[in-house]
């Protein structure tokens, strides 16, 4: 398989796996109010995408975005800070789990409205390659956002435009409890092929096929300009969200998730390295994200008398709620 | 004196800003044969990269002006039909407006969103007669509604300068108006415009309304002394100014041409009252609630904010109190 640094890819995706994990814990003891959308199961594919990246390359996540956000270079410290709500956060306590954002490293931010990621990351790679940048953008998406116009306009727009951005559907089986066979007429690259983009499917569970279509893909993007798509098969391993760890859903046969967790991204990542190695992997990122949450919940919260600062970037005033 | 069309500004202001700064582009319907004409003459001048025409995707073309912005430019965005708003009204509220205080003030999105021909169309009928800048002032987005043609150049320019998205609307009633502009100039965002002073009562007028107000003003003068203030930008609104003339005549009217429930009208009333004692009961002359405009033309009259209530309106603030 090609070029992918079997260490990061592993790194990356021990990382974003014990991150979530951490994450969890924060919910239930309730240092992360509101919850939110685990990548557990996931990992591989922010890990393979993201690594095929440059530095200023651009992303944009989804609902379930904490994996882009930490595979495109974000700092997990920060990260955690802002799941927190805390004033060190990416965004100083203000976007929380599902807008995350660290436009240091390219990342449009996590977008709570599923499919809407798709047309700001073409405006952004559009607008910078007209200054004569060569970089492109990556938007992520889930099963459930090929059903949104919005996004089928983007799609159509790119194309057109021949911009050069990927649009890497997470098919992880289902929209919240909806499953891709009920939803989605016709296929899901069809979607895409539909508007002349060039559509592969791959195993989403394998960072290092995932990197390797990725890689591809931006390479005759680079060449040529024009967008691609690339759908990853995978398996969400927890709750749409961790309001499903108190309320039972039934959507998910327990055998069905069974089979869904017996290919983990962990494990297959973590096979290709010499036990050593996985093990100072493992020690390194425990120790990351030992830090992260310590940082995370030593950290202030914001002040209430600042909840309205960034509102405007003009420096403009709003008019307070009190009588 | 040179003579200048509200149209014509409005071409004018894009053309400077075009020019002044490179991070400037148009996106829209029919733009490249300035369908509209406010962008006639500009896809010769700076090409297709920089006047686009866009399929009719508004919803993505919205969302790409707001990329565009995350990463410094400063999109303009053509409307063909006001209500093609509501269509994008998740894109400019949920997106463009929310980005910078959710991502903590790591990002701008300075993009204008323009409608030339907003309001009643006369014979367009329902759906291309709306009117919706109070939503606008209702989310927090930065809304202009230029009257004459030298606030039409002057608050587009400072609309396209401005860091925060800006909604400008252009009433179609307005568009045909020509005024002596000698030196187009940048109209500060934010701040209202007295028309005509007065000592009795201050009537609040919204765009091509202030034409109206100033109509009933010439009329009633001898009689009733009317003072006509333009907010020109309806978020943010001038409140000091407008409370410096209620402050001066002590009654108040609004002319808007909003659905009267949560119209800017409400708004302007509300505001004064809170803070000046009125000699009489303030009065507002709005569309109705619900308001559809229907097809033919008497009827799409009815349904608008004229002269006629806005007479009344005046004669019973003057006699309250
Ligand atoms: C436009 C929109 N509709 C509905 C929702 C509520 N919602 C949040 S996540 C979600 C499911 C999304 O499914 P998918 O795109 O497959 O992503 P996944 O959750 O599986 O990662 C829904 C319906 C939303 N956030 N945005
Ligand atoms: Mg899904």
């Amino acid at each position: 398989m090609s070029g992918a640094d079997p260490i990061r890819l592993y790194r990356t995706v021990r990382l974003i796996r014990r991150f979530e994990e951490r994450a969890i814990e924060l919910v239930r003891s309730g240092d992360i109010v509101g919850g939110i959308h685990p990548y557990l199961g996931q990992e591989g594919i922010a890990a393979g995408v993201c690594a095929a990246l440059r530095p200023d390359d651009v992303v944009a996540g989804t609902h379930r975005g904490h994996g882009h956000v930490l595979a495109k270079g974000a700092d997990p410290g920060r990260m955690m800070a802002e799941l927190c709500g805390r004033v060190t956060g990416l965004n100083r306590g203000r976007g929380g789990s599902m807008h995350a954002a660290d436009f240091a490293v390219g990342v449009l931010g996590a977008n709570a409205i599923v499919g809407a990621g798709g047309a700001i990351v073409t405006g952004a790679v559009w607008a910078r390659r007209r200054r004569g940048e060569d970089l492109v953008g990556v938007s992520f998406l889930g099963d459930g956002a090929v059903n949104e116009g919005m996004l089928l306009e983007a799609f159509n727009l790119a194309a057109i435009w021949r911009v050069p951005v990927l649009f890497v559907c997470e098919n992880n089986g289902y929209a919240t409890t909806m499953p891709v066979a009920d939803a989605v007429a016709g296929s899901i690259s069809a979607r895409a092929e539909a508007f002349g983009i060039r559509a592969s499917t791959v195993d989403g569970q394998d960072p290092a096929i995932v990197h390797a279509a990725t890689a591809a893909a931006l390479g005759r993007m680079r060449a040529d300009g024009g967008p691609e798509f690339l759908e990853a098969r995978t398996f969400r391993f927890d709750a749409h969200h961790t309001f499903e760890h108190a309320v039972r859903l039934d959507y998910r046969s327990p055998e069905e998730v069974a089979r869904g967790r017996s290919r983990d991204p962990v494990q297959i990542a973590g096979s290709r390295l010499p036990d050593a190695e996985r093990a100072a992997v493992d020690a390194d990122v425990e120790a990351v994200l030992e830090a992260a949450v310590a940082q995370a919940l030593a950290a202030p919260e914001p002040d209430p008398a600042t909840a309205l600062e960034y509102l405007y970037a003009s420096g403009l005033t709003a008019r307070t709620g009190g009588g | 004196m040179p003579r200048l069309s509200y149209r014509k500004a409005l071409n004018r202001a894009l053309a400077d800003e075009l020019a002044r700064d490179e991070e400037v582009f148009l996106l829209g319907e029919d733009i490249r044969v300035a369908a509209s004409a406010v962008t006639a003459g500009l896809l010769k001048r700076f090409g297709p990269e920089r006047v686009r025409d866009t399929p009719l995707s508004e919803q993505a073309f919205t969302s790409f002006a707001t990329g565009a912005a995350l990463v410094g430019a400063r999109p303009v965005v053509e409307f063909q039909i006001p209500a093609l708003l509501f269509l994008v009204f998740e894109q400019i509220v949920n997106h463009a407006h929310k980005f910078p205080l959710m991502t903590g003030g790591q990002c701008a999105v300075p993009v204008t969103y323009l409608v030339p021909g907003s309001g009643s169309r006369t014979g367009w009928a329902g759906q291309h007669s709306d009117h919706p800048y109070s939503l606008f002032v209702h989310a927090g987005v930065t809304t202009v509604v230029p009257a004459t043609p030298a606030d039409a150049y002057g608050l587009l320019v400072s609309a396209i300068r401005c860091d925060d998205p800006v909604v400008v609307f252009a009433p179609a009633a307005a568009m045909e108006l020509r005024a002596e502009v000698s030196d187009p100039a940048p109209v500060p965002l934010g701040r209202g415009r007295v028309h005509r002073t007065g000592d009795d009562v201050t009537v609040v007028a919204v765009g091509h309304l202030v034409h109206d107000a100033l109509a009933v003003a010439d009329e009633l003068a001898g009689e009733v002394s009317v003072e006509v203030f333009d907010p020109r930008t309806l978020y943010p609104f001038d409140w000091d100014g407008l409370l410096a003339s209620v402050a001066r005549t002590g009654r108040l009217v609004v002319v808007d041409d909003s659905n009267r429930s949560c119209g800017i009208a409400g708004e302007v009333i509300a505001t004064v009252v809170e803070q000046v004692r009125l000699h009489a009961p303030p009065r507002r002359v709005t569309r109705p609630d619900g308001a559809v405009l229907p097809f033919a033309p008497a009827l799409d009259r009815a349904v608008q904010p004229g002269r006629e209530l806005l007479r009344q309106a005046i004669a019973h603030v003057s006699k309250d109190g």
